[in-house]
């Protein structure tokens, strides 16, 4: 799932100093997952902001509304018959969400309340880690299935390097490092002539080499 | 026992302190009460296993968003008491109302009612 974090509250009210109508919108994937921009957290949000408006003598109208997904312009397209009552849309989901939404309502300012910031999994109820980070060619087959890229901090493909301490990194002591995650797996898989092969220099045009990356699937275009 | 406690504490019933959500504290600030606090059964006698533990750490994530909204931290207050700690239950109750009452009203204008 993408995690991200949600802004302070100091500077959300910054950034919604000049307005008084505000659509706050939150997400049902991945950001409810994360505890970030679901319903429960565009609620506590639109309380937060309430309640600091009202001590300051400040007016503020919010409504509230949880979209199924603001990836997909058939959700964005449900607030339409009432967007044009609000000043601002405040979107609570990753940044994909809060740029089509403002893709899609070109005249409305909208606010983004939260961080993104990585693709993850839940370790533990509250806890999220950081396992991929979508360079657009995979080799978790080359490495027991643990990423080098996103859990090597320095993304060596042949690791680890000199900074690897009884199997933490050296720009964390609590940070497992990588590539002794990956030797440790081939070792269980009982796989470890994988590692004595130099994986080659990365083609990094799959990633953000180009610009922003587009993907059609020409058989499912209406 | 016929003990008394501060008029202006409402009671709300929840059928654990577990139930207790960090919405429903900000609603209650919403509606421009002075102060809340949950009373939830003792540490380690939850019947429920984690309720009241589970509200204890909810509890001290709303202060931080009471500070930073500006209501101010000390208006919540979790206290843990046995169902059979009436006496108990009384003294908190006027030991929370003086302390709301040094704090003044809710900065939040609005009133219920």
């Amino acid at each position: 799932m993408i995690v991200a974090n949600r802004k302070t509250l100091e500077e959300i009210l910054s950034m919604l100093k000049p307005y008084k109508k505000v659509l706050l919108l939150g997400c049902n994937e991945c950001v409810t997952v994360c505890a970030t921009g679901g319903e429960r957290e565009v609620g506590v949000l639109a309380s937060e902001l309430r309640l600091s408006r009202a001590r300051e003598d400040g007016e503020i109208e919010i409504r509230e509304q949880t979209l199924e997904r603001q990836c997909d312009h058939e959700y964005i397209d449900q607030v339409r018959p009432f967007v044009g009552e609000y000043e601002v849309i405040l979107s609570m989901a990753c940044g994909a969400g809060i740029q089509y939404v403002a893709e899609k309502y070109r005249d409305k300012v909208v606010l983004p309340a939260v961080n993104t910031t990585f693709l993850g999994v839940t370790l533990e109820q509250g806890v999220w880690s950081e396992r991929c980070q979508g360079c657009g060619e995979c080799i978790l087959h080359l490495t027991g299935g643990v990423c080098p890229i996103a859990r090597c901090a320095k993304s060596l493909l042949n690791g680890p390097c000199g900074g690897s301490f009884n199997g933490k990194c050296e720009v964390d002591k609590e940070l497992d490092c990588g590539w002794q995650l990956i030797i440790d797996r081939l070792k269980e898989l009982n796989q470890l002539e994988k590692y004595e092969e130099i994986i080659p220099i990365k083609d990094w045009t799959t990633s953000r080499d180009g610009g922003p990356r587009k993907r059609v699937r020409e058989d499912l275009r209406l | 026992m016929r003990l008394s406690y501060p008029t202006n504490v409402k009671i709300v019933k929840v059928p654990c302190t577990g139930r207790v959500d960090t919405l429903l504290i900000l609603k209650a600030f919403e509606s421009g009460v002075d102060g809340v606090y949950l009373a939830g059964c003792l540490e380690g006698e939850c019947h429920f296993l984690r309720g009241n533990l589970r509200a204890k750490k909810r509890v001290q994530y709303v202060k931080i968003l009471l500070d930073e909204v500006g209501l101010g931290s000390g208006r919540l207050e979790m206290y843990n008491m046995s169902s059979a700690q009436g006496q108990r239950f009384a003294e908190v109750a006027r030991e929370m109302t003086e302390k709301i009452r040094a704090l003044g009203p809710s900065p939040i204008r609005k009133r219920v009612g």
